[in-house]
């Protein structure tokens, strides 16, 4: 046990002391993750909305591939964006690997499809009937979406969450694309990699707290506001 | 939901499929076993090598273990690539048997200390100075490795250090600190925390500088735009050191394993590596 003990009380005084430069890390963490998931948001919610909507052929193809996409393994797309981004890849003269940007695009490629399915689910499980009269009294199809997305919004909660713990919590390809570059692409689970490979342990534990206590508060303040929403609809 | 995907019979066919995966997983993990048995019926036990990832980058484990194995076929070696850091938690931990690293006091210290059993020199490799093929910083025109650190820090292109606590890591630190200049905080100055083979990757991406050993470079040559712009002072060479560790797991493997590097065959691998891929020698063999 006192593997444990040691290192947290390693890593704590660390922490304290601002030797980690911790602060930097967690800033990174979540400026990339935070733009990932908004940006992972205004492209997945519509596509989950037609998925969980529409009945077509498409649409089983759409919930298959959004599925799919959810065990799509983070190191493969992290290789695919190195590969394009890469100096002698297409988009290489973008000069975008190992950069922010570069972290970005991996994320929002790996929680699209879990904000869509679980939009999709969402959306699908909304009264087929309210729709049927709502366009009945006349309202027009993006109205019906509004509508729809709204009786939707415990399950939007849902995705926010599915798609932030997700990316935040993945290092696989925040490594190949970011690089773990200091002060620049050091995000919290590339550092905890680092650390581990220095044999540092008590600093790794002491990040990897940070970062669980992070996904913490986050699906605190998510969990709050679908209660809250509850409360509201009961009145 | 006039369709729903999941009927109560593909729900149970589901079941039953994902009940045989773990059953199977967990089959498969117990196989796993530390010790077990070769084709003629003697005991074969697992040996922990602990190296550092330059090292693996190097393709020299792709010659040694076989080797090796061959001549003991008691053994089965294991090698784990981290940092030199690890690699002596890892012995001090018990969690490898021998280790094979590069950073002499560390090494010397971890013996002093009672984690190993004693230290032999193995080989040496040299470190080179890579940087774009332009060399923007004008360091190939250097007399000596000071020099040429002191030409990168003009800050004409950027540095990419390691700053992993690795063998290579303080070599780099020992070449800053010998040439004068503080490098912590400079703008030009950059560190990715990794392995070898990925800082590379980073430094021709962003066509700044790096110091490597030589292995690592070659090996990795076809997929880089960065050359080797310094090389040759005796400052830039790395030498190798083998530790079994003290009441390791398998001590004996360990003990035949350090036995065996230092022997003439053992050594005749190493100077012979690299010599058909690249045309030079890649280790250079020094065992006493």
């Amino acid at each position: 046990m006192s593997i444990y003990v040691d290192s947290l009380r390693e890593g704590f005084s660390l922490l304290a002391s601002g030797g980690l430069d911790v602060w930097n890390i967690v800033l990174t963490s979540l400026r990339v993750s935070v733009t990932a998931v908004l940006i992972s948001l205004v492209l997945g919610i519509p596509a989950g909305y037609m998925l969980g909507s529409r009945r077509s052929f498409g649409r089983h193809a759409g919930l298959v591939l959004a599925n799919a996409g959810m065990g799509l393994p983070p190191v493969v797309v992290g290789l695919a964006v190195a590969m394009t981004l890469s100096r002698r890849g297409p988009l290489g003269e973008f000069g975008l690997l190992y950069s922010r940007p570069a972290m970005v695009i991996a994320q929002v490629i790996i929680s699209i499809p879990l904000i869509a399915a679980v939009t999709a689910a969402a959306v699908s499980s909304v009264p087929r009937e309210l729709r049927m009269q709502a366009r009945s009294l006349g309202a027009s199809h993006l109205q019906e979406a509004v509508l729809t997305v709204r009786e939707a919004r415990m399950g939007l909660v849902a995705a926010v969450a599915a798609g932030f713990g997700a990316i935040i919590s993945e290092v696989g390809a925040v490594m190949m694309v970011g690089g773990n570059l200091q002060g620049e692409t050091r995000v919290m689970t590339t550092a905890i990699v680092q650390y581990s490979r220095m044999g540092r342990y008590g600093a790794a534990l002491a990040l990897g707290v940070v970062l669980l206590s992070m996904i913490i508060v986050v699906n605190i303040a998510l969990t709050g506001m679908q209660t809250s929403g509850e409360r509201w609809e009961r009145g | 939901m006039t369709q729903p995907i999941w009927t109560p019979l593909s729900r149970r066919v589901a079941g039953a499929l994902l009940a045989t995966v773990l059953a199977l997983s967990l089959v498969a993990c117990n196989s796993q076993e530390r010790d077990g048995e070769n084709g003629e019926g003697a005991e074969v036990t697992e040996l922990i090598l602990a190296s550092t990832t330059s090292t693996q980058d190097s393709g020299l484990f792709d010659e040694l273990i076989p080797a090796f194995e061959e001549a003991n076929p008691e053994y089965k070696l294991k090698v784990v690539a981290v940092g030199t850091g690890e690699a002596l938690e890892l012995g001090k931990n018990k969690d490898a048997d021998v280790l094979l690293v590069h950073a002499r006091s560390d090494e010397e210290a971890f013996v002093a200390e009672g984690y190993g059993v004693e230290r032999k020199d193995v080989m040496y490799n040299d470190f080179v100075i890579v940087g774009p093929e332009a060399d923007t910083s004008g360091v190939g025109a250097s007399a000596d490795a000071a020099a040429a650190m002191k030409a990168i820090s003009g800050g004409a292109a950027p540095f990419f250090s390691r700053g992993d606590d690795s063998g290579t890591n303080k070599k780099e630190l020992k070449l800053w600190e010998v040439a004068s200049v503080d490098p912590a905080g400079a703008v030009w100055y950059e560190q990715t925390g990794q392995g070898m083979g990925d800082t590379l990757k980073v430094a021709s991406e962003k066509q700044g500088y790096t110091m490597t050993d030589r292995a690592t470079f070659l090996n990795m040559r076809d997929a880089l735009d960065v050359v080797v712009v310094f090389e040759g002072d005796p400052e830039l060479f790395n030498q190798y050191g083998v530790i079994p560790v003290t009441d390791a797991v398998n001590q004996n493997g360990a003990q035949a394993f350090a036995d065996w590097i230092v022997s003439d065959e053992g050594q005749k691998v190493i100077a012979e590596y690299g010599v058909e891929t690249f045309g030079e020698p890649l280790f250079t063999p020094n065992a006493e």
